[in-house]
């Protein structure tokens, strides 16, 4: 598909094929890491091919997880940045949850809200990585710094539910709340209507520059 | 009693038997619970019940180190479940003396180990008592580990599985007593019913008071973990830490029950209000909409 009069490209096949990378496995990561979190769902390890099995590959998971993550701040780190119009987006937040957009400082690339979105994931994996290798490992804990085991499974639970809370908005917002964005990620393009009703700022930068679509 | 209603046969006379009737007299009542009784007052440190406990287990022998002091083995192992703490220790009236204790999972009424795994079925706790360890279900994450206020878990690296002490769950099952019982030379541990061996063991605490110079004798039944099913009887129960270690207040670690209590409900009843909340959400206000409109420029 190439951008036509009304589509431009919103997501490269880059940035598509990295947002699924840590969308499927965040969703591994998140199915086994439910199971060992509540007995009512650990029937989720058993789909996932039995406690032990589950134990085994949650960690792996966990590292191709995070190298995922650093390749999209390599990526998005630029188009991330929280600028001063982010800070009164936020704010004014009620106002986007209540579907007043057009009342709301213009966001660029990525509106404030998916900003945070970012970082709360970024920061939350770097805590889940640093804990998780503690769990990983607990048997290389020495016994006097025994408390660091159980300090380790109280961030690492602490920082999931925190990603989950984050997740459980972003799939809504993705598929439900702003029509057009899950496609989106999945073909690339929007309408120059979507971008410049969701993205107005970085809908007049692509305008003034056209140069920069790829 | 015979049996104590746990369904299991529990021999009354053997023929052609020689001796007494192994595990006779020892009550299996459900509601109380056995209980093992190491009078570590009488313990010579002799291994006979480390010997007996690898050889019921099926384990090999391990090479004993050598430390400058009569401990044979730092620790206990996934496959040694049980081994005697030795250390010097000077008593109130001077003399010196030797504290041996014979460490193994102490059966917690309320067990950590328990508490804090995550597999479905790897530790259970028997109405008689005894917490087993079902090796076939456990996933080795050491949670147990972490929840164990004794360090009595042991992790193998090649299986992924956590061992300990089963209390010889097998034997007692058929009316048994555990293996280390079976070897002891001493007497100095015995098995029964929890409230004959507390009362074993009380009498035995009252005798050292009297009739030694150990005062402070005592027996160690920490009510922290309500409990246990393996009690000490202590020359000093004021200070079980100089017993290698046995910790005078044993509690589930504070984290640990918070982690599996306020935290998992707090986190359940917010992951169900997230999605409640954007369900409730999408009714009030629905999408934005946009292609519909003007593009206003």
């Amino acid at each position: 598909m190439t951008a036509g009069a009304d589509r431009i490209v919103r997501y490269t096949l880059r940035e598509r094929v990295i947002h699924w990378l840590a969308g499927f496995t965040y969703l591994y990561l998140l199915t086994s890491g439910l199971a060992f979190y509540a007995p009512q769902l650990y029937w989720l390890a058993t789909i996932l091919g039995g406690g032990a099995t589950t134990r085994f590959w949650h960690p792996w998971f966990g590292l191709v997880f995070t190298v995922v993550m650093l390749w999209m701040h390599a990526i998005w780190r630029r188009d991330m940045r929280i600028t001063e119009t982010d800070r009164q987006w936020t704010r004014e937040v009620e106002k986007y949850i209540e579907n007043r957009d057009e009342e709301l400082p213009p966001a660029d690339r990525f509106n404030a809200g998916q900003k945070q979105f970012y970082w709360i994931m970024l920061a939350s994996t770097g805590l889940l990585l640093l804990s998780g290798f503690v769990m990983w490992f607990p048997e290389y804990v020495p016994r006097s710094v025994v408390a660091l085991r159980s300090v380790a499974v109280l961030i690492h639970e602490i920082a999931a539910l925190i990603t989950i809370g984050a997740f459980i908005i972003h799939v809504y917002m993705g598929l439900f709340v702003v029509p057009g964005g899950f496609q989106a990620m999945i073909h690339g393009y929007v309408s120059r209507r979507w971008a410049q009703a969701h993205h107005r700022l970085w809908y007049a930068r692509l305008s003034s520059e056209p140069a920069a679509k790829k | 009693m015979s049996g104590g209603g746990s369904g299991t046969l529990q021999i009354k006379a053997i023929s052609g038997h020689a001796g007494t009737v192994p595990g006779r007299g020892a009550q299996r009542d459900e509601a109380e619970g056995v209980c093992k009784v190491v009078d570590v007052t009488t313990c010579i440190g002799c291994k006979a019940c480390e010997v007996a406990c690898v050889e019921w287990n099926g384990y090999p022998f391990h090479e004993t180190t050598f430390d400058n002091t009569f401990q044979t083995m730092p620790d206990t192992r996934w496959n040694y479940y049980n081994l005697i703490r030795f250390n010097e220790h000077e008593f109130q009236d001077g003399t010196f003396g030797w504290l041996m204790r014979k460490d193994q999972c102490m059966h917690c009424v309320d067990p950590g180990c328990l508490r804090a795994c995550p597999a479905d079925g790897a530790i259970v706790q028997y109405t008689n008592g005894i917490v087993d360890f079902h090796q076939e279900s456990c996933i080795g994450c050491q949670y147990c580990v972490t929840g164990c206020p004794f360090n009595i878990p042991k992790f193998n690296p090649e299986t992924k599985k956590v061992f300990k002490c089963t209390l010889c769950s097998d034997r007692v099952n058929v009316g048994l007593e555990p293996a280390c019982i079976k070897a002891c030379p001493t007497g100095c541990l015995h098995f029964g019913t929890k409230a004959d061996m507390t009362e074993l063991a009380q009498n035995r605490a009252a005798q050292l008071r009297e009739h030694t110079s150990h005062k402070n004798a005592g027996v160690y039944d920490p009510q922290g973990i309500s409990g246990t099913h393996v009690i000490y009887v202590l020359h000093d129960i004021t200070n079980p830490e100089a017993y290698g270690g046995l910790p005078s207040n044993p509690r589930i670690p504070l984290l640990v029950r918070m982690w599996k209590g306020p935290l998992k409900w707090l986190g359940n009843l917010a992951m169900v209000g997230g999605i409640v909340g954007v369900a409730l959400h999408y009714l009030r206000f629905g999408p934005k909409e946009v292609d519909k409109e003007e593009v206003k420029k």
